[in-house]
């Protein structure tokens, strides 16, 4: 087992290079620098078109000091399926010593993972390549000035979802998309959040030592697409995991294990206040819907108990 | 320049195989690092003949079989990134599919093949050969190499790789068979010795492979207005450089087998003052009927254009200037533009003449229509009138057509 | 900020290629906020929860132990501050006036 120490893996020279353009405070920057802060074999990486492609790999600019390739928005998967296909075609020719152990990782927003990568990536899954694929799930395409994707959570204004006169903001629930990867049967699948960041590095680190598919979502605070204070990122992740929101769990080979459990549970306006998205929730006359979001999350949750075989 | 050995003369087989087949074999002899695709009418052959190489253990390519052509595309690009041999087959709506993939594989100047047999886009839904689909993205920076029959296919295959991966072209490759006619007609052809094949096309070395892990680069990188020109001129290096390899990829697999290739080929032009330019299988019947008419008096001749882009504008140019009268066949429709695709670039070419043929331009054979040797005939016939009477008459027309 | 002269397109790797990995770290984004980050190092307990929480990699470590900020790069978003276990706390955001 590796040192999660932080005095030990401090040492190590970042892979992530200072410079990128990524927002002050920005959460999927952090997660980026927890996940590769908690291997340190080689990587090769994909990176779908999104907010950390543009900002670590506008030209003549590199943030990355590992082979990476950015093709497209929805390939990330199929792109890093291809470099590990080669590399197993070159180890079986000799051409790759097979001691040579080779990580592979891609990224991708929320648009590139859970709405137009999303049959790429069953598909990856599915074909059973040794990779890695970490959604930096920040609810919705905010690369593009924040628009709905199918994580954004249901209220949350965004510019095609917008508050009106008849409507308040996104009328559907999120995709569960972690329990849909866990459906493939897949080695690995859990959910995590940087606020957590041992728990992040923990799962990080377990998803490349499974061999075949692995699947991180991790939840990205968006100070710029969810109108909030970007000094308290981390909080408002937290708030979301501590509302159950966004539980913590891991599925290895079919078993479900929560990684993290509240002490105390909180309301999930808790969660919801003081993000300009969901200002609109709190008005009075919105608290049918609120209510219903309530609902939902607490569902959901004790789904996830029953499914741990906890107390709910 | 190197020729076969005794021993590999002797080991040449002569054997019937589909076009799909043919170019599966040639596939089996190249023995790609990674083959990436997704089957589709009428190229399924391919992947199914390959599949079964790869579950005897005739080759040692990684065979991904992916979800959709669009995955089966960027597996190729995050393969040939990684710094090996790739490979992939579809046509039409997989080519269609592929379209925004494709951009990224020539920008990144990623060498590759990808084998195509050509057939009609929706809608309506058509099984069968037209080149909408390959036209469609002739401007996409890949390498077009358009084949008559199963020899071509077999040929050009093996000389595409040779082709894309020279280092002053470094740019994609595809090649062309029209669907059914070649894809699934069987023709007795000439197999080469496997080591033959091993032995021309050699080793690859990758520019900058990604799984060189010591030298880390990247791939892919995004661009403001800044660089996206110097980008784009960049690229177009491998599209300028590629002509004269074709030719000297040509010539030296002719002094191999016997069969040499350049970017177009002229059937009995010497003297012909009546002309069609077509691509693919239709070349073989024009062939016929240029033969037919040639005893009763009429100098017919084709120019078949083997590499569609580049263009080969300087020798359409030539070839053309000598005759009176040119008939373009394109198995695409306009789109609303002046005519074909191939029209279009025919016609741009002779420009420059002095004294250019007439050229006119036939649609044909969109969605797997018949082109019965007649009406071949009568273009001819027409060609012979328009050169006579310095009437043209209607630019572009469609044959055999109920109207 | 580093002001880099524009290649023609002869001079351009290959592909649109980046080879100069790591190259961003010479662009500067400690410009992008007028304030300052500030750091006390004698209240520090060398926990490095701003290090692994900071997305800009901005805080300096050297055999385990904070030895600063990387002002050229830091953007003043404050998580840092945020996660900073001690009392008081061992880093600061001093606003421009101040600083």
């Amino acid at each position: 087992m590796v040192s999660f120490k932080l005095k030990d893996i401090a040492t190590r020279e970042e892979p992530f290079a200072q410079g990128h353009k990524m927002c002050p405070g920005c959460g999927v920057a952090i997660t980026v620098r927890q996940i590769m802060a908690s291997f340190e074999e080689p990587v090769v990486i994909a990176n779908a078109t999104g907010c950390l492609e543009i900002c670590s790999g506008t030209f003549p600019f590199s943030s990355w000091r590992v082979p990476w390739i950015h093709s497209a928005f929805p390939n990330a998967a199929s792109t890093i399926a291809g470099l590990e296909s080669m590399y197993r075609a070159k180890v079986r020719r000799g051409e790759i010593p097979k001691e040579r152990k080779i990580k592979f990782l891609a990224f991708g927003g929320d648009g590139g993972t859970y709405d137009i990568g999303f049959q790429a990536l069953s598909g990856a899954m599915e074909r059973g390549h040794n990779i890695v694929y970490v959604c930096l799930d920040n609810e919705g395409y905010m690369n593009t000035g924040g628009q709905r994707s199918s994580a954004t959570p249901s209220g949350a204004r965004t510019t095609t979802s917008e508050v009106g006169k008849v409507l308040q903001g996104k009328q559907q629930f999120r995709k569960d998309l972690t329990r849909i990867m866990a459906a493939h049967n897949i080695p690995y699948a859990a959910q995590a959040a940087p606020s957590k960041w041992l728990d992040l590095m923990k799962k990080a680190y377990r998803a490349f030592e499974v061999n075949g598919p692995a699947f991180i979502n991790v939840l990205c605070h968006c100070p710029t697409g969810w109108h909030t204070d970007p000094t308290r990122g981390l909080e408002f992740v937290q708030r979301a995991v501590d509302s159950c929101f966004w539980p913590l769990y891991e599925v290895e080979s079919g078993v479900v294990r929560i990684t993290y459990k509240p002490r105390k549970k909180i309301p999930v306006v808790e969660w919801l206040k003081d993000q300009g998205r969901f200002k609109h929730l709190l008005r009075p006359e919105n608290e049918e819907l609120l209510e219903s979001i309530q609902v939902e999350v607490d569902r959901i949750w004790n789904q996830l108990l029953k499914d741990a075989g906890e107390e709910m | 320049m190197e020729k076969g050995t005794l021993e590999e003369k002797k080991s040449k087989r002569r054997v019937s195989l589909t076009g799909d087949d043919a170019i599966a074999e040639a596939m089996r002899q190249i023995n790609p690092h990674v083959v990436a695709a997704y089957p589709i009418t009428p190229s399924t052959q391919v992947v199914e003949s390959f599949a079964r190489f790869v579950a005897d253990g005739l080759v040692d390519t990684e065979f991904v079989a992916t979800e959709s052509e669009h995955s089966a595309m960027s597996a190729c690009v995050g393969a040939a990134a990684g710094g090996g041999r790739v490979m992939t087959v579809t046509g039409s709506q997989g080519l269609a599919y592929m379209f925004e993939v494709l951009g990224v594989t020539s920008g990144l100047r990623l060498p590759m093949v990808m084998a195509i047999a050509n057939r009609a886009l929706n809608s309506p839904l058509n099984i069968h050969g037209d080149h909408s689909d390959t036209m469609a993205m002739r401007d996409m920076g890949w390498i077009h190499l358009y084949s008559e029959n199963g020899q071509e296919a077999y040929d050009n295959t093996i000389q595409a790789f040779r082709i894309a991966e020279n280092p002053n072209v470094r740019t994609p490759v595809l090649v062309a068979i029209d669907g059914f006619q070649t894809s699934h007609m069987v023709e007795t052809l000439t197999v080469e010795p496997d080591n033959l094949v091993k032995r021309f096309i050699g080793e690859y070395i990758a520019s900058y492979p990604m799984l060189d892990i010591d030298n880390p680069v990247l791939y892919g990188a995004a661009d403001r207005p800044d660089y996206y020109m110097e980008h784009k001129r960049s690229q177009l290096v491998g599209m300028i450089n590629a002509p004269e390899v074709i030719q000297q990829v040509g010539q030296e697999y002719g002094a191999l087998t016997g069969r040499y290739y350049g970017l177009v080929e002229e059937y009995r032009m010497e003297d012909a003052e009546h002309a069609i330019v077509v691509m693919s299988a239709t070349a073989g019947s024009v062939k016929d009927v240029i033969d037919q008419l040639r005893e009763e008096g009429v100098t017919a001749g084709l120019l078949k254009v083997r590499a569609f882009r580049p263009f080969p504008a300087e020798e359409v140019a030539k070839s053309l200037s000598r005759t009176k009268s040119v008939a373009v066949l394109d198995r695409c429709g306009t789109g609303g533009a002046q005519g074909g695709p191939l029209f279009l670039e025919v016609r741009a070419a002779l420009y420059e003449e002095k004294s250019p043929p007439q050229v006119i331009n036939y649609i044909y054979g969109l969605g797997g229509r018949d082109l019965p040797l007649r009406h071949i005939k009568d273009v001819y016939l027409r060609l012979r009138e328009i050169a006579r009477t310095g009437e043209r008459g209607k630019l572009v027309d469609f044959l055999n057509l109920r109207e | 900020m580093k002001k880099e002269k524009l290649k023609k397109w002869q001079e351009l790797p290959i592909g649109g290629l980046i080879l100069d990995m790591g190259n961003s770290s010479e662009t500067q984004t400690g410009d992008w906020n007028p304030n300052r980050l500030v750091w006390h190092d004698d209240t520090c307990t060398h926990c490095l929860l701003c290090w692994i929480n900071c997305p800009d990699a901005s805080i300096k470590v050297k055999d385990s132990k904070m030895i600063g900020i990387d002002d050229y790069h830091c953007k003043v978003c404050g998580i840092c501050v945020e996660v900073c276990p001690t009392k008081p706390k061992s880093l600061e955001i001093i606003s421009e006036e101040v600083a």
